[in-house]
């Protein structure tokens, strides 16, 4: 059986004018005005913006481990429903992704899957413990062909080791992608230590034990030219330490998160525990500078560091709770608020730090590619006009600790194609058996 | 429409008679005490101890103070929470003759509290009341001693007190119910 | 009032009314039957996460003088997990249909998410949260002070121009915070002293002075000098070296005792730590206000629970 052809009408490709995509054989078989395909489904894409497929370079799928949090299945369905069509996932499972075993285990769960190619990340250190380097080699070398290390969630405080996996994985050109986060520093950390936290009475995270990680790691990778990707950039003070850095010629990248450029630590005020994440929300200033280091390449992506939690985790006192958000389903639209419609990036600039940089730096094949005749089907189609409240039908995991509820966001996935067929549709994430179906045919032919 | 059934002289000539009346009963002004029910229940409790002070003459300096009701209410759930007045009891109530003075005495409730306030400040030898205006529709087994006026009145009506000391003016009127 | 969380929300009205509502309850306790039978049929819980016998003993002959029953709940080292529990224990009290909850809790915030859950509709009242607040010992601090200030005439008045000095571990304490917002909302002049290691990091939006030099803020002769309790665990996280180079900069000893002004009101929260924050020469002498605290302590509680728990609470 051959597979669906979808033929798309009117979409304006990352905004600009628009075009017709025919979809066929999981490539984007052509692209430009007036295409006609018989037999083809056809998708009336008028007003709406076709973006690459969007690739996650940070996502929490919790599997294996903590499945009653989410799974690779229902994590990389949350990721479909916001437009994305590779996620990199986070090593801090249980067992940790720090052996050849653990990762191929979770490239299998996602390939049968099929909502989105799910890359996984090696731990950089056994067990994420930060005190002996894990089989780095043996993960690259495995079939989920590993290229992105990290501890996330950990800091690789130990500066030697953090220095030895920089080297190491120099010979795989992988990229440490680092939690900067100084431990001593954040004992018992709860929010971003400031007037608020003052007020609050909670334990302060300083901008500093983030700043100084992010400074020692750059000077490392300098000296042993290595290749370092810093997670989740929250300060300003980090962004201008990236950007000397990259002055300098470092060979450093950089992420931000949705949160962080949209939200800021005003929100904790009430205690709800929704708002609780590392590294924590931070000041006004902060996110403009933020906004202002991912316009101008200090930063170069987003990623969403989508964290779901149990609900009893939140539902509790601040201290208690659980650090994270989920962010898969919101991400495009919170971009959209945060760096779009503020005029800072355009769409195209959207597709470059949402698909094809994390791509690059991940070293991802078959994502990234963009919107060519004969690049990979991997697509997705937005509605900037429409804007909604964001609430519980909108998240598509198994995690609701999103806070965005009841906020009102620009903007809607419509559609998202992976390997040429629908998870997306009208709005819709598509069937789980007909998903994991379309995928056994895309990879068998 | 308000209708005024006391003026500011009708109250003086009433709370005089009440005077009278209270040293008739007690035979003279000793061991009496005068507690009156803020807010304008207190008013009338200094102005009946000054009146008596000046019938009796200069040695009988009546003790005279405030008798706050509000921790002793029956409704208390039932309305929003109210602000107490502070009460002021001019010694020792064991053994006196204690008059609780207020404004209106209506459905009893407020009397009920205040006897039960009296309670916890010590056993006094006899308890009156006397009060400016008895509207009737008693709701608990209580009677005034002494009364000013009385005025039978529909539930729908209201009755304003306004006196000098805490309105400016001086007045007694009834207001509302069927035309 | 629906709950007493904070005096950070507390407005000056709000926090007149209820100082002089504690005068009322105040008079109560010279009476021959120091009872009210204002909150009969009541119940209010104290749910104690924390070990603190004074503030439970003080909530309780509150609860007591009012008449309400009175449940002790010490939720400290039970078993069960710490996310659950605060949920599970509020439905647990609702069930049990209690009008009034005083909660004590290691978590900055447990009381707001408490009344902010929708677990439990009873008035909350915060009897300290982490390092966040503890409005009752704010409002009995206040009570002391315009009770020294004013004795029987202190209804209705404020603080206005009072110069109040606390001194000690500002960062960690509930009470610091409270009163900064209290005293200054009734228009007294804050000052902090503290060493620097003891302050946030950013005090910029509290409506306080902050300095470091305890010798200096002697010589200002401020209105009242308010000591806070030194815990000695906090020089193993070397926020000082010592115990003894604490008392020597920062401690209330006879010499920087003797001189105070002598009508400088000496206070402490309690428990005092004697030769250490506090000289005994300064606890026990006249201008110490630290048994009438403990004593004003039950009154404005009274008041609080009054304000909470009496009315119509679907009204208010």
């Amino acid at each position: 059986m051959a597979s669906e052809r979808y033929l798309i009408r009117g979409a304006a490709p990352c905004g600009g004018e628009t075009a017709d995509l025919l979809l066929a054989d999981g490539r984007i078989a052509d692209i430009g005005p007036g295409l006609s395909a018989a037999g083809a489904t056809v998708i009336d894409a008028d007003g709406l913006i076709a973006l690459p497929g969007l690739v996650d370079l940070h996502t929490h799928l919790r599997e294996p481990g903590y499945e009653q949090s989410e799974t690779v299945l229902t994590g990389s369905r949350a990721a479909a429903a916001g437009g994305f069509t590779a996620v990199f996932a986070m090593a801090n499972t249980s067992p940790v992704q720090d052996t050849a075993g653990v990762v191929e285990q979770v490239l299998a769960l996602g390939e049968r899957a099929g909502y989105a190619t799910v890359q996984p990340i090696g731990a950089v250190t056994v067990g994420l413990a930060g005190t002996h380097l894990a089989e780095l080699g043996a993960m690259a070398a495995s079939r989920a062909r590993v290229r992105v290390f990290s501890d996330d969630g950990n800091c690789v405080a130990d500066p030697l080791l953090m220095r030895r996996a920089l080297e190491y994985v120099k010979a795989f050109d992988g990229v440490v992608a680092q939690h900067a986060q100084e431990p001593r520093l954040t004992v018992g950390a709860q929010m971003n230590e400031g007037a608020l936290s003052a007020e609050l009475g909670l334990a302060g995270w300083p901008a500093v034990a983030e700043e100084s990680i992010i400074a020692r790691d750059v000077l490392l990778a300098e000296h042993v030219g290595s290749r370092l990707h810093v997670c989740h950039v929250s300060t300003a003070g980090s962004v201008d330490v990236i950007r000397w850095a990259k002055a300098r010629g470092i060979n450093v990248t950089a992420e931000v998160t949705p949160h962080h450029l949209l939200l800021t630590e005003d929100l904790i005020a009430g205690y709800d525990a929704r708002y609780k994440v590392n590294p924590p929300l931070r000041s006004a200033e902060d996110v403009q500078a933020l906004r202002a280091g991912l316009a101008d390449g200090t930063i170069d992506i987003i990623a969403t560091d989508h964290a779901p939690h149990p609900v009893e985790a939140k539902e509790c006192e601040w201290p208690a709770a659980a650090n994270g958000m989920v962010g898969l389903e919101s991400a495009l639209s919170v971009a959209h608020a945060a760096v779009v419609e503020t005029g800072l990036l355009d769409w195209a600039d959207i597709a470059r730090v949402l698909s094809a940089t994390p791509a690059r730096i991940g070293r991802i094949s078959g994502q990234g590619e963009g919107l060519s005749q004969g690049a990979p089907a991997e697509l997705t189609l937005y509605d900037p006009s429409v804007r909604r409240v964001f609430d519980r039908s909108d998240l598509a995991g198994l995690g609701t600790n999103s806070p965005y509820l009841s906020m009102t966001l620009p903007g809607r996935v419509e559609a998202t194609f992976h390997h040429g067929y629908a998870t997306v549709l009208h709005g819709a994430v598509q069937d789980a058996a007909a998903i994991e179906q379309a995928a056994r045919e895309a990879i068998h032919g | 429409m308000a209708r005024t059934v006391l003026n500011q002289a009708d109250i003086t000539r009433a709370l005089t008679r009440i005077s009278h009346e209270i040293l008739e009963s007690n035979r003279g002004s000793e061991n009496l005490m005068i507690l009156g029910i803020p807010t304008r229940g207190a008013v009338l409790a200094r102005r009946i101890a000054a009146m008596i002070g000046s019938i009796e003459g200069q040695a009988a300096d009546v003790p005279v103070g405030a008798l706050d009701i509000t921790m002793y209410r029956d409704d208390l759930s039932r309305t929003r929470t109210r602000t107490p007045a502070p009460t002021h009891v001019p010694g020792s109530i064991d053994g006196a003759t204690v008059v609780l003075v207020d404004d209106v005495l209506y459905s009893g409730r407020t009397i009920r509290a205040a006897l039960d306030a009296l309670n916890d400040y010590g056993r006094p030898r006899t308890v009156r009341l006397a009060v400016l205006v008895d509207r009737g529709h008693r709701e608990l087994p209580i009677r005034a001693d002494f009364v000013g006026k009385n005025l039978p009145s529909s539930t729908a009506e209201r009755i304003n007190v306004h006196l000098a000391e805490t309105d400016g003016d001086e007045f007694v009127s009834i207001e509302g119910g069927a035309a | 009032m629906r709950h007493l969380l904070s005096t950070r929300t507390l407005g000056r009205d709000e926090a007149i009314l209820l100082l002089d509502v504690a005068e009322d309850m105040a008079d109560v306790a010279t009476r021959e039957v120091k009872k009210l039978p204002t909150l009969r049929g009541k119940t209010v819980v104290n749910l104690f996460f924390e070990d603190s016998t004074r503030t439970r003993i003080s909530f309780e002959a509150a609860a007591k003088r009012l008449s309400a029953d009175v449940i002790n709940f010490s939720a400290k080292g039970s078993s069960v997990s710490k996310g659950e529990s605060l949920k599970d224990t509020a439905q647990t009290l609702a069930a049990i249909g209690a009008d009034g909850v005083v909660i004590r809790h290691p978590a900055s915030g447990a009381p707001q998410v408490l009344a902010d859950s929708g677990w439990i509709d009873a008035g909350i009242i915060n009897a300290g949260d982490g390092t966040h607040e503890h409005p009752t010992q704010a409002l009995l601090d206040a009570f002391t002070i315009r009770r020294r200030l004013h004795g029987t005439a202190s209804r209705g008045k404020d603080l206005a121009g009072v110069r109040v000095t606390i001194v000690g571990d500002v960062l960690h304490s509930r009470v610091a915070r409270s009163n900064v917002w209290l005293l200054s909302t009734l228009g007294a002049e804050v000052s902090l002293i503290a060493p620097p290691t003891l302050v946030p990091a950013d005090t910029s939006a509290w409506p306080a002075r902050v300095g470091f030099d305890l010798d200096e803020a002697v010589d200002e002769g401020p209105d009242v000098m308010m000591m806070l309790r030194i815990q000695a665990e906090r020089m193993q996280d070397s926020f000082f070296p010592n115990s003894r180079e604490y008392a020597r900069t920062w401690g209330l000893d006879d010499t920087r005792f003797a001189r105070l002004r002598p009508g400088t009101m000496v206070m402490h929260p309690g428990p005092m730590n004697r030769g250490l924050e506090i000289s005994s020469a300064a606890a026990d002498s006249a201008q110490s206000t630290v048994l009438e605290q403990v004593t004003n302590g039950v009154s404005v509680r009274m008041a609080a629970l009054y304000l909470l728990l009496s009315g119509d609470r679907e009204e208010s």
